[in-house]
């Protein structure tokens, strides 16, 4: 398969703290891959150096042919990389209407996008003129996930999309990355959740103090389960 | 004249004032609400349409009108230039720190009123009002561009909400205000849009400057008075919040007018400032603001 998506030896941080050191990872199109990794390991901030929202001081971000990290960060959603997260990140004043909106904007998509994208998530229907903030947590989710998906993304970032759902909720979220994947979108996930992980992804890449030490196929996690527990901490 | 008709006049008074106080104190709110920029040259800006509006209509001559419409587009149009230099050499090269900023503003501020000094000079010159009509009622005569000022400020207050509230350039603007980098996410670019906020805000208290300067005289001190009722306004109404900005406008102009007829415009000026330290102290996120998160 080829590639979607490439990192290649970044080096990635914030003021004078260095937080990724040499990061390589590479995105299989169609393919989930999935960042596992202790906190403050590096997971969320391979995904905003990808989408631009932190500057790499070293190495490359390329989409296909289009290199990332040369475009403005506002350019990246355009150039077909949407974003979920971590706490969703809501615009939480406004409408659910108008948080859809905002994703339609980001590369100029239709009324047939937005409908496509509600057929997903039909319970954002029932709340379009609520404010967002005001949604429970899995309905939140699903508006960060439908935002992002207003795209129409060649490649989706979701860091941490069960953090605090409820199991019928995270059930849900997996069909929907599933669903995803079925449409050939290629997804990077960080998860925490082995379980999760299991269920959904392709390949599973270890990050520890900010590189990527390890890069698997998931079937190769079943057979060592000692591979989470040296990489997570928790088996 | 007797009490009602007194009270009238002075509530008239008061509603001219919270009209131009309101399209002031809007470009400030606007300004922190998107940007959290606290822009203490704002009342510069203000200054600066007043004066650019006397140089304008004293430039194209004819009938007053003429002079006034014209000081109306080319003094807003020219103090939104400034402000625009001012963003690009100023506030974005320090990425809009809040601290930064305001020492900064500081700076543009004194910059603003000294190159005013120097080519205006220090005297106090009146523009002719476009029209001298007096409305005559039971118990007073009234100008009615005086009126009109209300009106129009209306009709610019309403334009405004209607943009922030109805338009994709509005949702783009009250996005990035509440969250800029997912803005950024989605591809807004926030460094634009801020740039077109600040813009926008001067041009408010520019446009606010030219209906003030008929009724009372260009200065290049005149910045100082619009800042600190701006900032009242603000501090009140809730930073970045149009309604609060609107209402709070209207409760301190009126007040105003009303205390400066009755009693004395310093005792105006104490009862605004003592609402602010109330309101700090009980309410820091003002009347319609929300608490930070």
């Amino acid at each position: 398969m080829a590639d979607a998506l490439a990192m290649d030896k970044v080096d990635a941080g914030y003021g004078g703290v260095q937080v990724l050191r040499g990061f390589s990872m590479d995105l299989r199109a169609g393919e989930v891959l999935c960042l596992l990794g202790r906190n403050g390991a590096g997971k969320t901030t391979a995904l905003k150096t990808i989408m631009g929202l932190v500057r790499p001081t070293a190495g490359t971000v390329r989409l296909g042919a289009v290199e990332l990290s040369a475009l403005p960060a506002h350019e990246v959603p355009k150039a077909g990389v949407a974003y979920v997260p971590q706490g969703r990140r809501l615009f939480a004043e406004l409408s659910v209407a108008e948080n859809v909106e905002i994703g339609l904007n980001a590369r100029k998509k239709g009324n047939d996008v937005r409908e496509s994208v509600l057929d997903l998530f039909p319970i954002l229907r029932e709340r379009w003129r609520q404010r967002s903030g005001t949604l429970s947590g899995g309905e939140q989710q699903m508006l960060a996930m439908a935002r992002a998906l207003c795209l129409e993304p060649s490649v989706l970032l979701l860091d941490e999309p069960t953090e605090g759902l409820m199991p019928s909720m995270i059930a849900r979220i997996r069909e929907t990355v599933a669903s995803l994947k079925a449409r050939g979108v290629s997804t990077i996930l960080v998860e925490q959740r082995v379980d999760a992980v299991l269920s959904v992804a392709d390949r599973v890449a270890f990050v520890e103090n900010g590189r990527n030490r390890e890069t698997v196929e998931v079937s190769r996690l079943r057979d060592e389960p000692g591979l989470v527990k040296r990489y997570v901490g928790v088996g | 004249m007797g009490f009602g008709p007194y009270l009238l006049l002075a509530t008239l008074e008061g509603l001219v004032m919270a009209a131009v106080l309101a399209l002031t104190a809007l470009g400030l709110s606007l300004v922190f609400g998107v940007m959290r920029v606290v822009n203490v040259a704002h009342g510069e800006f203000f200054m600066l349409g007043a004066v650019l509006a006397w140089a304008v209509s004293n430039a194209v001559g004819g009938h007053p009108a003429i002079g006034f419409l014209a000081a109306l587009v080319v003094a807003p149009l020219a103090v939104g230039a400034v402000a625009l230099a001012s963003e690009r050499l100023v506030l974005r090269r320090l990425n809009y720190n809040p601290e930064a900023t305001i020492v900064a503003t500081i700076g543009l501020l004194y910059i603003l009123q000294q190159v005013a000094l120097t080519f205006y000079g220090a005297d106090a010159r009146p523009v002719v009002a476009p029209f001298n009509v007096r409305l005559q009622l039971p118990w007073f005569g009234y100008s009615a561009y005086k009126l009109s000022v209300i009106g129009f400020s209306l009709l610019l207050l309403g334009l405004t909400w209607f943009v922030l509230t109805r338009t994709k350039i509005g949702l783009i603007m009250r996005a990035t205000q509440y969250d800029r980098e997912t803005a950024t996410a989605f591809g807004i670019a926030v460094d634009k849009v801020y740039a077109g906020v600040f813009v926008a805000g001067a041009m408010l208290a520019a446009i606010g400057a030219v209906l003030v300067v008929p009724i009372r005289q260009a200065h290049y001190l005149m910045g100082h008075d619009p800042l600190l009722l701006s900032f009242i306004v603000v501090i009140i109404g809730g930073l970045g919040s149009l309604r609060g900005t609107m209402v709070a406008a209207l409760l301190v102009g009126l007040s105003d007018g009303i205390l400066s007829v009755f009693f004395s415009p310093t005792l105006a000026k104490i009862v605004a400032t003592t609402a602010v330290a109330l309101v700090l102290v009980f309410r820091p996120q003002g009347l319609f603001g929300t608490a930070q998160r």
